[in-house]
């Protein structure tokens, strides 16, 4: 199943200010990967991904998908571009002005010029396939759970049947059971759409539930990459402290008193 | 040791201010010239434009229209006290017709619908923001300027000056009725005075500042929106900054046009 490099970062650099963020990243994920890249607050994960969608444009490095440099893709062909991903935020980002149905169609109305009623029926099977019925379609975002939210937020993540889909800590703010839910839910839709996902999170136990690779970054740097099953054994004493949530180690959280 | 240096410290500040303000104005411009090229390129949303014609246009009518009503009055009355000390009490009308249209109607109103409209969407897109609805639209291959500035600068524009053109007529309808009322004017002649000394001009002019000023209030009000950042406090910072830039520009910008418009 798994094929060439669909996402290719090459030395990819960020910062804000004088603060570094990305001290250049190297990262390959291959078609059909779930690779999830964990890490500490503030590392960079969340920047990494929005180097990827062109949220943020990297100060330096390369980044390719399916082979085409897109750093500096703009207007149409950047519009073409973004129609291979879909994301799930790590607060849902639902748009409260529109109802359910419309939050997971936006994509289908607005960037793929399907017509309304059609992309309505659309919206509901995607519901379906999260695990919610036809009467959640014309709620407003507002009125469901966050577990709720999340899962509409997948629906609309996978609405425009993406190549790609990035998940924004998908378990964070969630109970446990939830959790697992949401994490079973993302490892069966991976898995059954058989797309390329990329994850990223401080949770390790969900970590380990949706991906099949982990990369750990550390520094604005990638500090191990491997397989899932590999990561207890990573003989990498930052991987350890990490996956073990100890204070004692290599990484120093940097509490000023 | 340290007075050597005091004086450094003055320039180091001063030139800190000055780059900040040619930043700012450098991304203000940026930000306006992205959100109106979008306006000739398709798409173009229609359903968006009218329902912000709708916020901001329709919506504002109540208290735009209150506030003019009220200015009219006390135009009216204001200049009747000033007018008698010359013996020139029957220029109330005409003067009450130029005061409203070329004015008080278009910065009044604008000044009514800044504080209403722009922190009413910078609040929105502030919000949007901070909760990353602004880049969902992105991952959704959706322009985020055009989905939500275009429309909000375009609905601005039109809005603007039929809602100062309903201001007019209200504004001069409040002066009608404080002199008919309380200073026995006769109404047909204050009517016809009115009409008769109010050119095309005179309304076109205040037409144009208020399409000027509908265009500020939604730019400041998107501007400050779509930039702001960390969290509550963040967007509350946005909306202030919205209403108070939008309120001096449109007051800067009257002059100027005031200038522009009547000094040929």
């Amino acid at each position: 199943m798994n094929g060439g490099a669909k996402i290719e970062l090459r030395g990819v650099k960020k910062r804000f200010g004088s603060k570094i963020v990305l001290d250049g990243i190297d990262l390959t994920i291959n078609t059909g990967d779930s690779l999830v890249i964990i890490g500490g607050s503030g590392s960079g994960k969340s920047v990494t991904i929005k180097c990827v969608l062109g949220i943020l444009h990297p100060d330096a490095g390369t980044i390719k998908v399916d082979g085409e440099e897109v750093t500096r893709l703009s207007g149409r062909k950047r519009d073409e571009y973004l129609r291979k991903f879909g994301m799930l935020f790590q607060g849902a980002a639902l748009f409260d002005s529109l109802p359910v149905w419309e939050n997971v169609a936006f994509g289908l109305i607005q960037g793929h010029g399907v017509d309304r009623a059609r992309a309505r029926d659309i919206a509901i099977e995607k519901l379906a396939k999260v695990g919610l019925g036809p009467d959640v379609a014309n709620l407003s975002p507002a009125e469901l759970s966050g577990g709720m939210q999340k899962r509409v937020g997948l629906a609309r993540a996978i609405a425009a049947d993406p190549q790609i889909i990035f998940f924004d800590e998908p378990t964070t703010g969630l109970d446990p059971i939830m959790a697992d839910v949401i994490d079973a839910l993302i490892a069966s839709t991976v898995r059954d759409l058989g797309v390329t996902a990329l994850s990223i999170t401080h949770d390790i136990a969900s970590a380990r539930k949706i991906s099949n690779r982990i990369a750990m970054l550390y520094k604005g740097k990638i500090i191990w990459d491997g397989a899932t099953k590999d990561i207890d054994n990573s003989g990498n004493p930052y991987v350890d402290q990490f996956i073990h949530g100890s204070a004692e180690g290599p990484i120093k959280m940097e509490v000023r008193r | 040791m340290m007075d050597r240096y005091q004086h450094w410290n003055v320039f180091a500040a001063v030139g800190r201010v000055v780059l900040l303000l040619f930043a700012a104005t450098g991304r203000l411009a940026v930000f306006m010239v992205d959100g109106v090229s979008h306006c000739v390129r398709p798409p173009v949303y229609w359903r968006l434009i009218l329902q912000q014609m709708l916020q901001i246009g329709y919506f504002s009518l109540p208290v735009v229209g209150l506030t003019a009503f009220f200015t009219g009055a006390v135009l009216c009355l204001q200049i009747f006290i000033g007018g008698s000390r010359y013996g020139a009490e029957s220029f109330v009308p005409q003067i009450v017709v130029i005061g409203i249209t070329r004015e008080l109607g278009p910065v009044i109103g604008g000044l009514m619908v800044a504080g209403r409209v722009s922190a009413a969407i910078a609040a929105e897109l502030g919000t949007m923001r901070v909760t990353e609805q602004i880049d969902a639209l992105t991952t959704l291959s959706t322009n985020p300027m055009k989905y939500l500035v275009t429309p909000r600068l375009i609905a601005g524009v039109i809005s603007m000056p039929i809602l100062v053109a309903i201001a007019d007529s209200i504004g001069v309808f409040g002066g009608y009725i404080v002199a008919t009322k309380t200073l026995n004017f006769n109404g047909a002649v204050y009517m016809k005075n009115t009409a008769n000394f109010v050119t095309q001009g005179d309304v076109g002019s205040g037409l144009t500042k208020a399409a000027v000023f509908g265009f500020i209030i939604a730019l400041m009000g998107c501007y400050n929106g779509f930039n702001s950042k960390g969290g509550a406090q963040g967007v509350g910072a946005a909306t202030t900054n919205a209403v108070v830039s939008a309120s001096i520009l449109i007051l800067a910008a009257n002059y100027l046009l005031t200038s522009l418009l009547f000094t040929q």
